[in-house]
């Protein structure tokens, strides 16, 4: 068990106090191999997004034991869950890039939480080659308004993985990309995953990117049903 | 990490936005320039309230212990002046009278109250810009030196001077020759003053006993202990006088335009409005920022930035704030000071000591705004970003 990058055992989480509470996490138990990539679905309401805020250290533990790259988060402080963060690549449904930053200052801005990245021109040199790996070293000092919406997400791609991070969590990464630029942005994650071994937590209920998984969790009612 | 990165961040945004940014600068600036124009005029009317008291060269003063301010003094007796010689430290004792009388200009007759100023210009007790050169010509019976940074209402009497020599003018119903002129300024007191001998002082107030005077202005002997010398004659004087230093005389004076009127409470309070209106402006400012990047924001937590580095970038876009409208807050404020001591007369300037104290108010008032607006921060919650 200590080698899982993630390892869930008996996690419960409900919202909600006295007769307004509503459980969305029963008695749950879920480990991801290193470099593992796993497809999180299940219907709307199945507790899939709430699990990956507390797999990614965004939301305080309730129940059970999560360990995550090592760390118990179970009664962690919050520094800890900020210092697990820095570990985590996040992608989010939306690109959420800073629009007053270039794509190459965007994903540097990930780099300035690790010291040993080095200066700012490192930094910058470093977030120039990862955008070239996803296709976009031409528009490496474009805003993000200037950036199609496949292409916002490529550099939420790049900004999430270039501080080598040993957990990828992305939620819905596609619903806001066409058929193509979905493919494309889910590809090139899996790809970057694969050559450094990290794994992957995808939440998704879209179909068409099933086939990126190593394996497949379902979700429903709080519990994985297979 | 430095705090430079958070710093730099905020300009990043700031700089996106540039009509909010203008905005908050002209704020900031506005604040900045209600601040200086009101500091400025209490100075100022200080500075010109204790003008008198200032040129004045004793080193201690007899003043009636009822006496409010000079431009309305309480008589005492003549001859308290002459008791002080008893002292072999007292050199010379010089009696001043002060009164106000009418003045009718000499262009268009209108009316207005003159301050007046008689002492023995001789005895080197008081002395003004402009006026030992006029000393032999005061003499002459009925004649007056005018102060010609008196308010322009009294009328243009420099111009008239160069023109046409000495020349008559009209006070309190008698003809008096205007020989010259002095510099002492307007104050809130007086909107004009002449200076004149004893006896022609007697001459224009014929009401006045020769021996009730306002003032004594006392010079001693050289080496003399002028605290030592205050002591030695407020033991030997009766309780209708007190015996100030020259300090003392114009603290005396500030003292009466600080507390006995609502002036300098005034201005405090025109200060503190124009810092509260800045600080609201730039809180509006910062607040509208984060409100826009929340999501942004959210996502920068997620990815393990401290809500501390949120905080210092707020924070840095309001000492920035405060740094780029305190420049052209005060450039605006040094001319308007030029604009305003040109039409009042009244002593205005830029001093460094103030400049330092709005900088300090100016960024105080923006970390209280970048406090107030961090509260948003709160909704900035990464658990919301799935």
């Amino acid at each position: 068990m200590g080698d899982h990058p993630v390892a869930l055992s008996g996690v419960g989480f409900s919202f909600g106090e006295g007769a307004l509470r509503r459980p969305v996490l029963r008695d749950l138990h879920l480990t991801v191999e290193p470099g593992e990539v796993v497809l999180l679905t299940g219907p709307s309401g199945s507790g899939k997004t709430t699990l990956l805020t507390l797999v990614g250290a965004l939301r305080a533990m309730q129940q059970g034991s999560c360990v995550v790259l090592g760390q118990e988060l179970l009664g962690a402080a919050e520094s800890a869950r900020v210092a697990l963060r820095r570990r985590i690549g996040f992608i989010f449904q939306n690109h959420n890039l800073l629009g007053f930053l270039t794509a190459r200052q965007n994903v540097a801005m990930a780099l300035e939480l690790h010291p040993d990245f080095g200066e700012e021109a490192a930094r910058l040199s470093l977030a120039g080659e990862i955008l070239g790996r996803v296709g976009l070293a031409d528009f490496a000092d474009v805003v993000p308004a200037k950036l199609s919406g496949g292409q916002r997400q490529r550099v939420a791609v790049a900004r999430a993985l270039v501080a080598g991070p040993g957990l990828i969590l992305a939620d819905e990464p596609t619903a806001a990309l066409d058929r193509q630029s979905g493919r494309d942005v889910v590809d090139l994650m899996r790809g970057l995953a694969k050559d450094r071994g990290m794994p992957v937590l995808l939440v998704t209920h879209d179909p068409r990117i099933l086939d990126v998984a190593d394996r497949v969790v379902a979700m429903e009612d709080g519990r994985i049903v297979g | 990490m430095t705090a430079l990165l958070p710093l730099r961040l905020a300009w990043r945004q700031l700089r996106a936005e540039r009509a909010r940014l203008f905005s908050a600068i002209a704020g900031v600036m506005f604040a900045c320039v209600l601040v200086f124009m009101q500091l400025g005029f209490r100075s100022a009317l200080f500075d010109s309230a204790t003008a008198l008291p200032q040129a004045m060269q004793g080193e201690l003063f007899l003043i009636h212990p009822l006496t409010t301010a000079l431009f309305r003094p309480e008589t005492f007796p003549r001859v308290r002046a002459y008791q002080t010689l008893a002292l072999p430290e007292v050199q010379v004792a010089v009696p001043i009278y002060m009164a106000q009388a009418i003045w009718r200009n000499p262009v268009n007759g209108s009316h207005r109250a003159i301050q007046l100023i008689g002492f023995d210009n001789e005895a080197g007790a008081v002395s003004f810009p402009g006026l030992d050169e006029l000393i032999p010509a005061l003499k002459r019976p009925d004649t007056i030196a005018f102060d010609w940074k008196s308010r322009p209402e009294f009328g243009p009497v420099g111009a008239l001077l160069a023109e046409r020599g000495p020349f008559q003018v009209e006070i309190g119903h008698r003809m008096v020759e205007i020989v010259g002129t002095v510099a002492l300024g307007a104050s809130f007191g007086a909107d004009g003053n002449a200076v004149m001998t004893e006896t022609n002082f007697r001459r224009l107030i014929s009401t006045r006993q020769s021996n009730n005077i306002d003032l004594v202005a006392l010079r001693l002997r050289p080496g003399a202990d002028p605290l030592t010398v205050q002591k030695q004659l407020t033991a030997l004087l009766p309780g209708d006088v007190t015996v100030v230093t020259h300090d003392q005389l114009v603290a005396w004076e500030r003292n009466y335009w600080e507390t006995a009127t609502p002036i300098g409470f005034i201005f405090a309070f025109g200060s503190l409005m124009g810092l509260i209106v800045g600080m609201v402006i730039v809180y509006q400012i910062l607040f509208a920022d984060i409100a826009s990047h929340l999501a942004e924001y959210a996502t920068l937590k997620a990815m393990g930035f401290s809500a501390g580095y949120l905080r210092l970038v707020v924070m840095g876009a309001a000492a920035i704030l405060a740094g780029l409208g305190f420049v052209p807050g005060i450039l605006a404020s040094t001319g308007l000071y030029r604009v305003v001591a040109k039409a009042t007369l009244l002593p205005l300037r830029m001093q460094v000591d103030r400049g330092l104290l709005v900088l300090g108010l100016i960024f105080g008032m923006c970390s209280i705004a970048g406090l107030l607006a961090m509260r948003k921060l709160k909704d900035a919650d990464p658990a919301d970003m799935f």
